[in-house]
């Protein structure tokens, strides 16, 4: 019955959606899909262009476009089914949460076919399958199979099939990375003894890098599928229909090639013991742009190069925090006014929200808005769901300092003002609340800054902001080092103005209140008095 | 419509106040002023002065008794019930024709120039146009001989300045009464002089000022009377001659006696 029957007309999809979406809550998220425009002819699949190479990475070209063995099957796929592709990126932590959540169609990103997974999500059947391959550094003679691992330290993927094998094996050191290329540089490094990758991993992170090599015979066995969601029977038929035709057509086998992703485990599964009939074309790009010791003038050319994907996340950035910033000092302000002026019932709520805004970590919340509230049919896109959770979460942090802002007030004031003739909401937006603010605005602007860089949470909600961009690029060209010195300056740059802005308001605040006269600036401090 | 008894532009009748820590208490006071008079209220520290004149001006609610100023009355007999809206409107509205000028010098608004400070509740509570506004303003700051200072903050100003602009801001609502609470008593000694002149000059006008203050030789030369409270009981009330050269009751006499002997020590 669900909505996502690609062969539906469009209109009874929008019918269907509609009973679905009133009859069970389970299908709230089928409805914002079929409400899409085109609903019925676009694929929506998610990924994560993080996720890694070979699977799905930016092309070092053109780091619009997301390549990889795994895009090129999603577009053999679609084109196979008649559909438009349509891509939703997501942290590949979450990429089965954001499918039964309706962010997307599918799932496709090196997902393996585990007894946890399947109770959540329905599995195609492999398009591929890989083992685990163990690396080491060139001179290391002492690791030459898994078992030889014992005592060593061993570096892998967080929460992955190799950290199981580990896991099982016992008396290994693990350390789990979420970034591959960390890893195989940790090794290169000396930090970490041998690394256990699945083997498309580690022939794109270390199969061209000379001081690396691997060792031992393939270990255990990985599959990898496409995720769909329980509801979405059809769909899943389609795509086991088209992996087959695909399978047998050669095409994958193609794809395979190009990506030097063929193997004797492949040939076994795919029963084609036949030549490599294309060359390897993607592998030795990847290789060429990744050999170690580029000249210092190429990769500032290629540093150059990320400043467009960089303004753009800037601008996420910036979208995110400000949106946030006012939710908060309104949120703020009308908190800060209940908890002090409204009947004792509705201070206390305003009181335990502030606590519990500020008693939970605002990562939590975040994922509780994202992934949590469309259980209850609350569904935010992505931008709001970040600008609301920051937003709630500073909210608080804003209403306590106007509170404080607020007690800095004289009561003299207030008799002032009342004594004047004033009704209360009067004295306090004439009289109170203009000289609260100016109290407030050194704290305010701190805190500003704070959320500018918490927004980088919102990575974690599909957003593509300064920090993932950072990650995307960093993770792409395998180097944490200049990028990290160009973040950290967009990061320091946006800032600024609300720096400026608040020196400047503290220095007209000084000028009314000492008559022009500086209050104590530096040279206060400085004069030429003994410490002792 | 009130009708107004002797002519009297306040009334009390019985009025009691209380706080929780017994600090001021006022027991039964009873008084009228008439238009036009300048009283001063004198007593020791404790002897609920400062809360009678905040209870004129409904800073304080009063816990029981009748108030009347102008044609506004307010009257209240059972202080164990909150205020109603029509107590609390009838407060407003005391308030609305009640100047006051607060001890200490700091009750301007920082944020504005005294201009900006003397303008704001004509603009904000009577709706009056900004130049209309300005234009009072500047009537009241020539006045008290600030036309000078239009455009200070009041962190600029000597106490003194800071005293004269807070009775311009008060005169700008055109109140019926204007009340002192110690006026002058945070100031230097030489500035005290310039702001007993300005109410000095606004009792030749014909202003009604009612006046807390230790400064008995304005008091005594400057009121048409005196009121002795002590344990928030008007105990004498005299013209000043009167009551500092023959006071009736014990208690006046001994405040007096200690008062005059303080300013003989120093």
């Amino acid at each position: 019955m669900g909505p996502l029957n690609s062969e539906k007309p469009a209109s009874r999809s929008w019918i269907s959606a509609l009973l679905c979406a009133l009859v069970l809550q389970a299908c709230a998220a089928s409805f914002a899909y079929a409400a899409a425009e085109d609903g019925y002819n676009v694929l929506r699949w998610g990924g994560d262009s993080e996720g890694g190479f070979p699977f799905m990475f930016p092309n070092p070209k053109n780091h619009d476009e997301l390549i990889g063995f795994e895009v090129d099957i999603v577009d053999e796929l679609a084109r196979h089914l008649g559909k438009k592709t349509v891509y939703v990126n997501n942290a590949w932590d979450n990429l089965i949460p954001g499918l039964t959540r309706g962010l997307y169609d599918m799932a496709i990103n090196g997902l393996e076919v585990t007894p946890e997974h399947e109770e959540a999500v329905n599995f195609s059947i492999p398009y591929y399958k890989t083992f685990l391959q163990l690396a080491v550094r060139k001179e290391n003679n002492d690791i030459s199979d898994l078992e030889s691992c014992r005592g060593k330290i061993v570096g892998t993927l967080k929460e992955s099939y190799a950290q199981m094998v580990l896991e099982e094996l016992g008396d290994v050191e693990i350390r789990t990375y979420i970034v591959e290329a960390n890893t195989y540089e940790d090794l290169q490094n000396g930090r970490i003894d041998a690394a256990l990758f699945d083997s498309p991993i580690a022939i794109y992170s270390a199969g061209f890098n000379p001081e690396i090599k691997f060792v031992g015979p393939p270990i255990g066995e990985i599959t990898y599928a496409i995720a769909v969601t329980k509801e979405n029977g059809a769909l899943l038929r389609d795509i086991n229909e088209a992996l087959v035709q695909l399978r047998d057509s050669g095409k994958l086998r193609e794809i395979y090639d190009r990506w030097n992703l063929w193997s004797p485990l492949m040939a076994a599964e795919f029963n084609d013991y036949s030549p490599r009939a294309v060359e390897m074309t993607r592998y030795n790009e990847w290789a060429e742009a990744h050999r170690p010791e580029i000249t210092l003038s190429a990769r500032l050319k290629r540093y150059a190069g990320f400043l467009p994907d960089f303004a753009r996340a800037a601008v996420i950035t910036m979208e995110v925090s400000i949106t946030a910033m006012l939710i908060a000092i309104l949120l703020g302000l009308a908190l800060a006014i209940t908890r002090v002026f409204a009947p004792k019932w509705a201070a206390l709520s305003a009181a335990a929200f502030v606590e519990f805004m500020r008693g939970t970590p605002v990562l939590i919340q975040l994922f509780f808005i994202f992934y949590g509230l469309p259980n209850v049919g609350i569904k935010l896109s992505p931008f709001w769901a970040g600008a609301v959770g920051l937003g709630l979460n500073y909210a608080a942090y804003e209403a306590e300092i106007y509170r404080a802002g607020l007690f800095a007030i004289p009561s003299t004031q207030w008799e002032a003002a009342l004594a004047l003739g004033m009704t209360r909401l009067q004295a306090m937006r004439e009289v109170i609340l203009p000289q609260a603010m100016r109290v407030v605005i050194p704290p305010i602007t701190n805190d500003f800054i704070s959320l500018l860089k918490d927004s980088s949470l919102v990575s974690i909600i599909t957003m593509v902001d300064l920090t993932k961009a950072y990650g995307q690029l960093a993770a792409t060209y395998y180097d944490y080092f200049g990028p990290g010195i160009m973040v950290a300056f967009i990061y320091l740059l946006i800032g600024l103005p609300f720096v400026k802005f608040s020196r400047y308001a503290e220095r007209r605040l000084a000028e009314q209140d000492k008559g022009g006269k500086r209050g104590h600036d530096n040279n206060f401090y400085r004069m030429s008095a003994r410490w002792r | 419509m009130v009708n107004l008894p002797e002519e009297s532009l306040i009334v009390i009748k019985n009025l009691c106040k209380s706080f929780d820590d017994d600090a001021d208490i006022l027991n039964g006071i009873s008084i009228n002023i008439k238009k036009g008079d300048l009283v001063s209220i004198i007593g020791p520290s404790g002897c609920g002065k400062s809360t009678l004149l905040r209870c004129l001006n409904c800073l304080e609610l009063i816990d029981s008794g009748y108030l009347r100023v102008g044609n506004v009355e307010l009257r209240r007999d059972r202080p164990d019930k909150r205020p109603d809206d029509v107590m609390l409107d009838a407060a407003h509205k005391i308030r609305g024709e009640v100047g006051m000028v607060f001890q200490g010098y700091n009750n301007l608004f920082p944020h504005k120039t005294v201009l900006q400070n003397v303008m704001l509740a004509p603009v904000v509570v009577k709706k009056m146009n900004a130049e209309e506004a300005r234009e009072t303003a500047m009537k009241q700051l020539k006045k008290v001989g600030l036309a000078e200072y239009s455009n200070k903050y009041p962190s600029t100003l000597s106490g003194g300045e800071s005293q004269r602009a807070a009775i311009a801001r008060a005169l700008a609502m055109n109140p019926k009464v204007m009340l002192y609470d110690e006026p002058t008593s945070a100031l230097d000694p030489v500035l005290v002089g310039e702001v007993l002149q300005v109410m000095k000059d606004l009792d030749s006008e014909g202003m009604t000022q009612i006046i807390v203050t230790h400064e008995m030789q304005f008091a005594r030369d400057a009121s048409d009377y005196i009121v002795f409270l002590d344990k928030g009981e008007i105990v004498e009330c005299d013209d000043g001659d009167a009551l500092f050269a023959n006071p009736r009751s014990p208690r006046t006499r001994e405040f007096l006696r200690h008062f005059t002997g303080m300013a003989v020590a120093c």
